[in-house]
């Protein structure tokens, strides 16, 4: 149902062509298709807006008025341009510290517990003393849920049943990672809304006890328009230092990604991709998402066309 | 905060001073809309119906501009076939105990609006009996025995890791020998594009017919609010593998808007049911569908100048 942007390119270039000439008022309709495709990537509507100007901005700029083959060139600034504000390069995940400190947050179901889990296989196999620690002391069984996948992968879990604040069981969990020789500790915490000043309140406190290493966004990759403001929530609080897309095993175009990237300034460390936790965590790669969002095999093949 | 100022106030501006819809008039409608993950082709569709009531009513103010605008977009949310007020009784014809099942992607709410739904019955008299037929996330039959017990609700178990279709059976079965009103079968998230897990739901539900006939009555979707156009694909393929006859829009406390539900809700011809509005055990309503258009222009009468 939703139109590839290669298809709205080509459909927007015929129009121009049909007309015979090519104004600035053409290269506008192209723009606009271009901002639509975004739109239904749920590339947020303000970033949508900046982005199709700055690529306008470019297009007029490289004369693409008198350019024999306008769609193409217009195809390939698109593509760029998706690619470099995705983020140039990898920012890899190495907290320091000892014992390091991670400090999972996020909203409600987004994936954090589970990519606790899958973090914590992977600091493992790379011969890290792990503790997990379950410090969501609201969802009912997020305790079991967290112990259940540390038996999974063999990986120690501080839990205290009947203490209510995260706080000092973050705390708690760290010394007895100092006193354990663990190597990393890892903190899962509780679902929260950015709007819920409680319990923003609460995740302040445990990052202010534990001055973790590295904090982590969790966000679900099918989020729409409101992820940005989410994320710009969260980072007003935390300061994170990158973000975890989740749930990207699925056919969302994932341009909340996108909206992030550019709003909060912070890198995409990981993405995750399945319910399992073997194998199913990678390295975030910019031009793959570009491509991902605006179904960009096809564009691709339509420059190479040319 | 821009995105949550009352659509009236915007409308009016836009207005002031003019005889007609105006280019200022449709951009901020758009915005607003698809802000609110209303979605590029919805909006769209929108747009026209307006523009073509306004050129055949002959619109004059802000006032009536708002009033068209707050019917066609109502007029896109299908409705609640059932005559029922508070929208947690049991449909009309039913032998036996009334049984629903309750699907959706991970992590939206399934579990919890379980829960919730079990305490609206329970409270108007009802015998409830639930199925934990997610047997596969962690710590999910735990959960939803938590919750159980929360709400003093019977909760059929066997344990992690059985066939989900022997556990819905079970479910079906008890519920149908100790003459329950209710029976709740939840299940595992499992994402839209996932051949083998959908197929699955195919066979819980034929699993459940073995014991009743025509079972399962209702088959609620749940979609998180904060879902981007994901949720289309989301609706589209949930309707192919089973029939979809309710959704169930979650975590509607935060900021997103959940505007996404009226595309699917026109497209696929869905009643909204329920909406979730907080983690606890009263947060979940009957849908309304003024009010969720209300709310989508920012939480107040949009009908009133001041
Ligand atoms: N398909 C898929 N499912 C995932 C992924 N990550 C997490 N999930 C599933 O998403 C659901 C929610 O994950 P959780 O880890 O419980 O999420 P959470 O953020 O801890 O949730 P709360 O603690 O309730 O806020 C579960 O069903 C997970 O199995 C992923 O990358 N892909
Ligand atoms: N704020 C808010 N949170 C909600 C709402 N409904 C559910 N949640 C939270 O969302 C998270 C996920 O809810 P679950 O009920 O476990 O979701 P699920 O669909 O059963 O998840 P899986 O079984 O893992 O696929 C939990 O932290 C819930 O407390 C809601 O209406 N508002
Ligand atoms: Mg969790
Ligand atoms: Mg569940």
């Amino acid at each position: 149902m939703f139109d590839n942007l290669s298809n709205r390119i080509d459909r927007a270039i015929k129009n121009l062509k049909g007309e015979g000439s090519i104004s600035e008022i053409n290269v506008a309709s192209t723009v606009k298709e271009i901002r639509r495709a975004l739109l239904e990537a749920d590339v947020n509507f303000k970033v949508a807006k900046e982005i199709t100007n700055e690529i306008r901005e470019q297009a007029l700029g490289e004369n693409i008025l008198i350019d024999v083959k306008p769609g193409q060139l217009f195809t390939k600034i698109v593509s760029d341009k998706l690619t470099e504000l995705m983020g140039g390069e990898m920012t890899p995940f190495s907290p320091q510290g000892s014992p390091a400190t991670v400090l999972i947050s996020g909203l409600q179901g987004s994936g954090k517990t589970t990519f606790t889990g899958k973090l914590g296989a992977r600091l493992k196999k790379q011969g890290q003393q792990v503790l997990l620690v379950a410090a969501d002391v609201y969802r009912p069984a997020a305790i079991d849920q967290l112990e259940t996948l540390g038996e999974q992968i063999g990986v120690e879990v501080y839990t205290e049943r009947e203490n209510k604040n995260p706080v000092s069981i973050a705390e708690n969990a760290v010394k007895h990672a100092k006193t354990n020789g663990k190597s990393i500790v890892v903190v899962d915490t509780a679902g929260r809304l950015a709007v819920d000043e409680q319990m923003m309140n609460e995740i302040e406190a445990v990052k202010k006890a534990i001055n973790p290493s590295e904090t982590l966004f969790v966000v679900d990759s099918m989020t729409g328009q409101d992820a940005v403001n989410t994320a710009k929530a969260f980072n007003d609080r935390l300061d994170f230092d990158g973000v975890v897309l989740t749930k990207l095993d699925g056919d969302t175009r994932g341009g909340a990604a996108l909206s992030i990237r550019r709003v909060v300034e912070k890198p995409i460390k990981f993405i995750s991709t399945g319910e399992k936790l073997d194998n199913t965590l990678d390295e975030f790669h910019p031009d793959r998402m570009a491509q991902r969002i605006l179904g960009m095999g096809d564009v691709i093949s339509l420059v190479e066309r040319a | 905060e821009k995105s949550r100022g009352s659509i009236f106030d915007k409308i009016t501006k836009a207005v002031a001073g003019k005889s007609k819809v105006d280019d200022d008039v449709l951009d901020n409608l758009e915005e607003i809309l698809v802000t609110s993950d209303v979605g590029v082709e919805t909006t769209l569709k929108i747009i026209d119906r307006i523009e073509a009531r306004v050129e055949k009513d002959k619109y004059v103010d802000a006032q009536e501009l708002n009033q068209i605008l707050h019917e066609e977009i109502a007029s896109l949310l299908d409705e609640n076939k059932s005559e029922d007020v508070d929208g947690f009784s049991i449909p009309e014809g039913i032998e036996g105990p009334y049984v629903m099942l309750v699907v959706g992607v991970n992590g939206v709410g399934k579990t919890t609006t379980i829960g919730k739904l079990s305490a609206k019955f329970k409270a108007k008299g009802y015998k409830v009996v639930l199925g934990a037929a997610d047997t596969f996330r962690a710590a999910a039959v735990d959960q939803l025995k938590l919750w159980g017990e929360r709400t003093g609700v019977e909760v059929v178990a066997k344990g992690m890791n059985v066939d989900p279709s022997s556990v819905a059976f079970e479910a079906v079965k008890k519920g149908v020998d100790s003459n329950a009103d209710i029976i709740i079968v939840d299940t595992a998230g499992r994402l839209h594009n996932k051949v083998n897990l959908m197929n699955e739901l195919s066979k819980i539900k034929r699993s459940m017919q073995k014991v009743a006939p025509g079972v399962p009555h209702d088959v609620i979707l749940v979609l998180d609010g904060s879902t981007g156009q994901n949720a289309q694909n989301q609706a589209r393929e949930f309707m192919k593998a089973t029939e979809v006859s309710g959704l169930a829009i979650t975590k509607l406390d935060g900021t997103a808007k959940g505007g996404v539900v009226i595309g699917i809700s026109d497209e696929f011809k869905i009643p909204v049911k329920y909406i979730g509005v907080g983690e606890g055990v009263d947060h979940l309503q009957a849908f309304r569908k003024m009010e969720f258009v209300e709310s989508l222009f920012g939480g107040r009468d949009a009908t009133k100048t001041n």
